[in-house]
């Protein structure tokens, strides 16, 4: 068997006939490009670099940038106003939806880190097991990630308004789901952890289908019971998913948006920093420069937890 | 036993006769060849290609609309009916939905605008056209000036002195109620605050919620703090307010949030989790009393109900001022910066401005009633009749709290603040510091 693919991975100069070859494959494997390859190259890296830059880096550096200013979006350059860090100021202290916005972004990430995605990574279990209509689940569990958002929003309208909506039915209570905010942020969760399992069962039963069935095979043998089964021996060897699914967790949490735009815009208890940006930024209010100091906090706000997971990865891979 | 290859196959030995090379090539040309029409639609004309004559041209207007529910839209498209009709110019419509218009403005003004598009009057009208944003229409309005009230034609002039906006329609805000409910108890509309609470307990008896509320959605309660305002504090001090001149601090605004508190416990309770419409439902499904609304609460009411339907002017509170002041909205067109076709769009707005366009119109969409002083109220329904009575009667009109102010401190400061004096009506200094503080930072620029 090696022998066969051996020899097929030989350069074809090297197997043909009549040439003045001695039995090794000459080393030389990687050809000069050519003038056309060059060009062709360097346009496939180019681009794109500068479609990164042009898109992300220079309107975030733009961002903080306006973040020191009083802008509304109209007329030209000249229209700036410099104000320094007074938008940092009144961020922290006169605009009320700020701290809960922050508030609400960590409850964001604690549930899906703690439930939502230990749920989505147990539907995978369950879906690998290839019980009968196993197919059917899976499709089942990944609809929510498929639907539109003005779908979702509808369909949630529908079980969670106060006067009209199925939950206050079937249950027979008054619960303003959406309108206390004690309880709007929790309702909102539900929606979200519903779509953020399936997402993550979709990745990994992507995952669990390329582990060694060679190794379950021998764990059997060893009389290990399913559970055991899969904590020590399947979940280790699946270190590469499980790092994937953690950024994707961290990232869907601190980009947590369009659902609660769609419920009610973010207010009254459903306060993100993202809505707050796009709240200020986009829309008839323009506040620009307010908008972009929120954004910058935004971003300070992501950094540490991918410093964090880069800390992390770093110190596993040395 | 997997085969581990060390480097892909070419595709020839899997049996695939096109090279990779051939197939990257392909495609890039597949895309250029989709992206051509896309780009030359980026370039080209919207009234057919350069050198083409004027002639085309002049044929049609572009009219920006943010009229998505079904009534207005086919109201409205009737009427440009008629105006194709009359003189001969199509116009293409371009809707968007009604929230979304509002928030896109920016974007939409200084980008492609359509050369004529749906606005409202007020500071929300006079903050764009000081920016440039629009074309001043003194034209327009030296033909159809005199059509219109004194009143109105101060709510179409931006800070220049210059008019910017046609008035096409306008509706008042007042209590709505189902006069068979009122009848059945033998209920009258109450004409001070006195009244207002004795009829809410008496309804509250009864196992009705006195008075429908909704704000979800943030601005419906803006309706509630206006007329108060106005009521206790008068006309004046609320346009000062507006327009930042006022602190919100001053014991007149406390005055304000505290008879609100006071009246709280009437209305509706889950407040912020109810849109104006399911409000109005409740209102037809008999489980409210009263409901503090513009008169497109008349959508939501359908044949019998509509019938039924009755407002009286929210009562008097400081006799000083009476019911002089009233929030009727005025919603009207402006044309855009540089518009295409500016003839058209002129000849557009004149029509527009006319009796018959503006009569047309509320044919079909009986809700509100026409700015034009020239319209005839024959064919008005009883509502009708009685909202153009009660703003004939109003000294002063105010335009609804989000068009007499700057629209970043309405969306972002007084939404929320509304929405937390709602779930907190105790703490009233908290709130009108915090409101202050906002203002200040914002009417600095």
């Amino acid at each position: 068997m090696a022998h066969e693919t051996h020899a097929e991975t030989l350069p074809p100069a090297a197997t043909e006939p009549g040439g003045a070859r001695t039995g090794a494959p000459r080393p030389r494997r990687v050809q000069r490009l050519s003038r056309g390859d060059k060009v062709v190259v360097s346009v496939m890296v180019v681009i794109p670099t500068l479609l990164v830059i042009g898109l992300v880096w220079l309107p975030a550096l733009a961002t903080v940038a306006l973040s020191f200013t009083r802008w509304q979006g109209i007329g030209g350059l000249d229209t700036i106003e410099w104000i320094g860090t007074k938008n940092y100021t009144d961020v922290f202290t006169i605009y009320p939806p700020f701290k809960p916005a922050i508030q609400h972004n960590v409850i964001w990430l604690l549930v899906l880190f703690f439930v939502a995605t230990p749920f989505g990574m147990y539907l995978a279990v369950l879906v690998d097991k290839e019980l009968k209509g196993s197919r059917f689940y899976q499709t089942a569990f990944y609809l929510p990630v498929v639907l539109s958002l003005a779908l979702i929003g509808f369909i949630w309208q529908l079980i969670y308004s106060r006067d009209q909506g199925l939950l206050n039915a079937a249950l027979g209570t008054k619960v303003d789901w959406y309108g206390d905010p004690k309880v709007s942020l929790w309702a909102v969760l539900v929606a979200t952890a519903w779509r953020h399992a399936g997402y993550i069962m979709l990745l990994y039963l992507a995952g669990l289908k390329g582990v060694d069935p060679t190794l379950r095979e021998a764990a059997a043998v060893d009389g290990a019971t399913g559970r055991q089964a899969f904590f020590k021996v399947v979940f280790p060897v699946m270190r590469p998913i499980n790092i994937i699914i953690l950024v994707v967790t961290v990232i869907e949490s601190l980009r947590a948006f369009d659902l609660v735009w769609v419920v009610n815009k973010g207010r009254n208890g459903l306060e993100l920093i993202s809505a707050l940006v796009t709240a200020n930024v986009v829309g008839e209010a323009s506040r620009i420069g307010f908008g972009s100091a929120l954004a910058t906090i935004m971003l300070l706000f992501s950094s540490v937890f991918i410093v964090i997971y880069l800390r992390v990865v770093m110190r596993e891979d040395s | 036993m997997a085969t581990q290859y060390e480097q892909s196959p070419a595709p020839s030995k899997v049996g695939f006769s096109l090279s990779r090379r051939s197939l990257l090539a392909g495609m890039v040309g597949a895309a250029g060849v989709a992206a051509v029409p896309a780009l030359a639609a980026c370039g080209s004309d919207d009234n057919g290609g350069g050198g083409a004559s004027g002639g085309t041209q002049n044929k049609t207007v572009t009219f920006g609309s943010n009229y998505s529910d079904q009534v207005p839209k086919d109201a409205i498209a009737a009427v440009f009916k008629d105006f194709t009709a009359k003189d001969g110019i199509e116009v293409k419509v371009n809707t968007v939905d009604h929230n979304t218009f509002q928030e896109q403005i920016n974007n939409y003004l200084q980008g492609a605008a359509d050369d004529v598009f749906t606005w409202f009057a007020g500071y929300r009208m006079q903050f764009f056209a000081s920016q440039g944003l629009a074309s001043e229409i003194s034209d327009v309005w030296a033909k159809v000036g005199g059509d219109y009230s004194e009143a109105l034609k101060a709510a179409s002039t931006g800070a220049d002195g210059k008019q910017y906006f046609v008035p096409f329609y306008y509706y008042p805000w007042a209590v709505f109620y189902r006069k068979s409910v009122f009848a059945a108890n033998g209920w009258t509309a109450p004409k001070t605050l006195a009244e207002l609470k004795t009829l809410g307990a008496a309804m509250k008896a009864k196992g009705l919620e006195p008075i429908a509320f909704a704000d979800k959605d943030g601005w419906p309660a803006m309706g509630t703090f206006d007329i108060l305002n106005m009521r206790i504090n008068g006309y004046d001090f609320h346009v000062n307010l507006m327009a930042g001149k006022e602190s919100w601090e001053d014991a007149k605004v406390k005055e304000v949030f505290k008879t609100w508190a006071d009246l709280l416990p009437l209305h509706q309770a889950g407040s912020l989790g109810r849109t104006w419409q399911e409000a109005a439902q409740s209102l037809g499904q008999k489980k409210t009393g009263m409901y503090l609304l513009g008169a497109f609460v008349g959508q939501q009411f359908k044949g019998a109900d509509y019938e039924d339907l009755d407002f009286f002017a929210f009562p008097e509170i400081n006799p000083e001022f009476g019911t002089d002041s009233i929030d009727a909205p005025i919603d009207g067109f402006m044309m855009s910066k540089s518009p295409k076709n500016r003839a058209g769009g002129v000849k557009l707005l004149e029509y527009m401005a006319s009796a018959a366009a503006q009569e047309k119109y509320l044919a079909n969409d009986p809700n509100n009633i026409a700015a034009s002083s020239k319209a005839s109220d024959a064919k008005y329904n009883a509502l009708q009749k009685k909202s153009a009575e009660l703003i004939g009667a109003s000294k002063h009109i105010a335009q609804f709290l989000d068009r007499d102010t700057r629209p970043d401190f309405a969306s972002t400061v007084m939404i929320p603040a509304l929405q937390d004096f709602i779930k907190n009506p105790k703490d009233i200094d908290g709130l009108t510091k915090s409101i202050e503080n906002q203002k200040k930072s914002i009417f600095a620029g």
